[in-house]
């Protein structure tokens, strides 16, 4: 488990001798191989592939050339139509207000579990763990019909906030399992020295353990803004008024419409996957770097 | 991370806080907000359900107490034990495919492609992997069943194309079809994330230890089994750990994709518990059903937990 997020040693950096660096010694076999993972790219890519195609296709050029002909003309009123009928940048603001407030909340809450169980090492960690990661083990059924009645008690039924507290207990689960495990692995001379210098354990915390955890912060925060902005029974049954709805929500709740024919389901398909293809793009390299970015620099 | 620590530095007492001086009693407080939030949203609801459990309740009238009645018809009830069969398939789909597949991808991509075909080419592999991982499951259904319904769906205008059209199939309308393509499309979504986690590990191997087993003769396969897999194993189990407990609370491709049918052909327990929920108000039973799959899954979670800390300590002591 540590070592998922563990830091790379910094001895360890991966070299380039000569002889192995791009280009070097490409056999017939390497070609094959190479042929192989491009296939499997495609292949997976095709569904993708297939809604970018039929999202600027005419239904009724769909009906003469079918799913796979690429579009006669660019056609856009199927991207315009969906846009306008689910008032579109009103559940882009709202699957990102509640996504990214998540993110935020479940990471910081992560932090402080994992610094009692991993560096406070407290008694019984392990079944705190277990007790938290109950939040990853139950299906989410399970929380409909008491959640239900106790936030309409709140006043919070139909509200973001709900959801919001809902995914920050449930994506911190996984957060506080893995950063426990990273935690217990820290440096311990640096705690020392901090220590040694008067500081406090809250201010060790953000001097310390967060500065260089960031890296393994950054990756959770991008995986739980990907998740949450994902999610669909909790947000579907909490947020019931059409103002409050996530993107997923909006987009499947038109499925079955009259008006939506398969070239305006496609293009619901294509508006609901760009907002995170996008921010997965930007953090491409944040999300692989982070995981095994150098913590002792 | 523990060669790190300088040789001959004292050691603090074990098992206790690595801040020194700190007593380790106090670190609850920094539990408190984490065990109130989880208190209120998760384990009272728990609670709550395994009191539904023994009771009969159609989400109106006060739920009324039955004892043992509902434990007793879900372990008579051939539905049930159907949907926990179809788990294994999903385990298969979403577990033991997806790790075998990104083991030998990541290190493909990672060893070879990355190596003698430039960084940049991998990583580009890499996204596209992981492209169905960031598609909302909703959406992801919608498009696939968009691509696999009988009449002018993708695959079958395809087939018919290429002069297969004996082949076209109602893929997820008819039983002997329907589990065998949600397992394909589980597979799809699944694969991403093992060799996005994989790919990062690997990072971690010092490119040495190939070297010299490549000079020692060792096939790429010896490779492969010897170096990178025993290297990356803490990730493996990561993988094996989250995606054995998606696989068994499966919900959102069965509900999007076929409603857990034909019949009960792709029926799994979080389907079966939701229908009992919301389509037949038989909230006491689908209580029950919820508390047992949650049970199942606790038990998984903990072996595991408890199997990984022991390594992890094993590891640790070297």
């Amino acid at each position: 488990m540590a070592a998922v997020l563990t830091p790379t040693k910094p001895e360890r950096r991966r070299r380039t001798p000569a002889g192995r660096g791009p280009g070097a010694k490409r056999k017939a076999g390497d070609w094959v191989i190479l042929a192989v993972a491009v296939v499997i790219g495609l292949f997976i890519a095709f569904p993708f592939i297939l809604i970018v195609i039929n999202s600027f296709k005419s239904p009724t050029d769909y009906a003469t050339s079918g799913p796979l002909a690429l579009p006669a003309e660019i056609y856009t009123d199927g991207i315009s139509a969906f846009w306008e009928r689910v008032n579109f940048p009103e559940k882009v603001w709202n699957s990102f207000f509640i996504s990214g407030t998540v993110a935020v909340l479940a990471v910081l809450l992560s932090m402080f579990n994992a610094f009692a169980l991993g560096i406070g090492r407290i008694k019984g960690r392990m079944w705190i763990v277990i007790l938290i990661l109950l939040a990853n083990m139950l299906p989410q059924e399970v929380l409909l019909y008491p959640l239900y009645f106790m936030f309409r008690e709140a006043g919070l039924y139909d509200n973001q906030w709900a959801v919001i507290i809902i995914f920050t207990v449930i994506q911190s689960a996984f957060g506080t399992y893995l950063l426990a495990s990273v935690y217990s692995t820290f440096p311990k001379e640096l705690l020392e020295a901090a220590s040694l210098d008067g500081a406090g354990r809250w201010r060790v915390l953000w001097r310390v353990v967060y500065p260089i955890s960031r890296p393994t912060l950054s990756v959770l925060l991008i995986f739980f803004f990907i998740w949450t902005w994902n999610e669909f029974l909790i947000p579907l049954t909490f947020l019931i008024s059409n103002a409050n709805q996530t993107v997923p929500v909006a987009i499947t709740a038109l499925q079955g419409d009259r008006l939506m024919d398969v070239t305006t389901t496609s293009a619901s398909a294509l508006l609901g996957l760009i907002p995170t293809l996008i921010f997965f793009l930007i953090f491409q390299r944040t999300l692989t770097r982070g995981i095994t970015a150098g913590a002792v620099k | 991370m523990a060669s790190a620590v300088a040789p001959g530095a004292p050691k603090a007492r074990p098992g206790g806080p690595l801040i020194p001086k700190t007593n380790r009693r106090t670190y609850w407080l920094y539990l408190v907000p984490g065990l109130t939030l989880l208190t209120i949203v998760i384990i009272v609801p728990l609670v709550w359900n395994i009191y539904l459990t023994f009771t009969s309740y159609r989400g109106i009238r006060a739920p009324e107490w039955i004892g043992l009645e509902n434990w007793q018809r879900l372990f008579a009830d051939a539905t049930f034990w159907t949907s926990f069969q179809n788990s294994l398939a999903m385990i298969a789909a979403m577990v033991i495919v997806p790790t075998l597949l990104g083991l030998v991808l990541a290190a493909m991509l990672f060893d070879l492609i990355g190596k003698k075909f430039g960084a940049r080419f991998a990583s580009f592999l890499r996204a596209t992997y992981y492209l169905p991982q960031i598609l909302p499951t909703v959406i992801a259904a919608i498009v696939i069943g968009w691509i696999l319904r009988p009449q002018d769906g993708a695959l079958n205008t395809i087939l018919e194309s290429i002069g297969l059209g004996s082949l076209a199939h109602n893929w997820l309308g008819s039983p002997d079809t329907a589990m065998p393509s949600l397992m394909v499309v589980l597979v799809w979504v699944q694969i991403g994330y093992p060799i996005v986690i994989f790919m990062a590990a690997l990072q971690r191997v010092d490119p040495e230890l190939y070297e010299a087993a490549e000079l020692d003769g060792a096939g790429w396969f010896q490779r492969f089994r010897a170096i990178t897999v025993g290297m990356i194993r803490p990730e493996i189990f990561v993988v094996v750990l989250t995606c054995t407990i998606a696989a068994l609370k499966v919900f959102g491709p069965v509900y999007a994709l076929t409603g857990g049918g034909p019949g009960t052909s792709t029926i799994v327990p979080s389907y079966y518990a939701y229908s009992q929920f919301f389509q037949a108000q038989q909230v006491g039973y689908g209580a029950t059903i919820a508390t047992a799959l949650t049970a199942v899954v606790a038990v998984v979670s903990i072996v595991f937990v408890t199997v990984q800390s022991r390594l992890e300590r094993r590891e640790e002591g070297r």
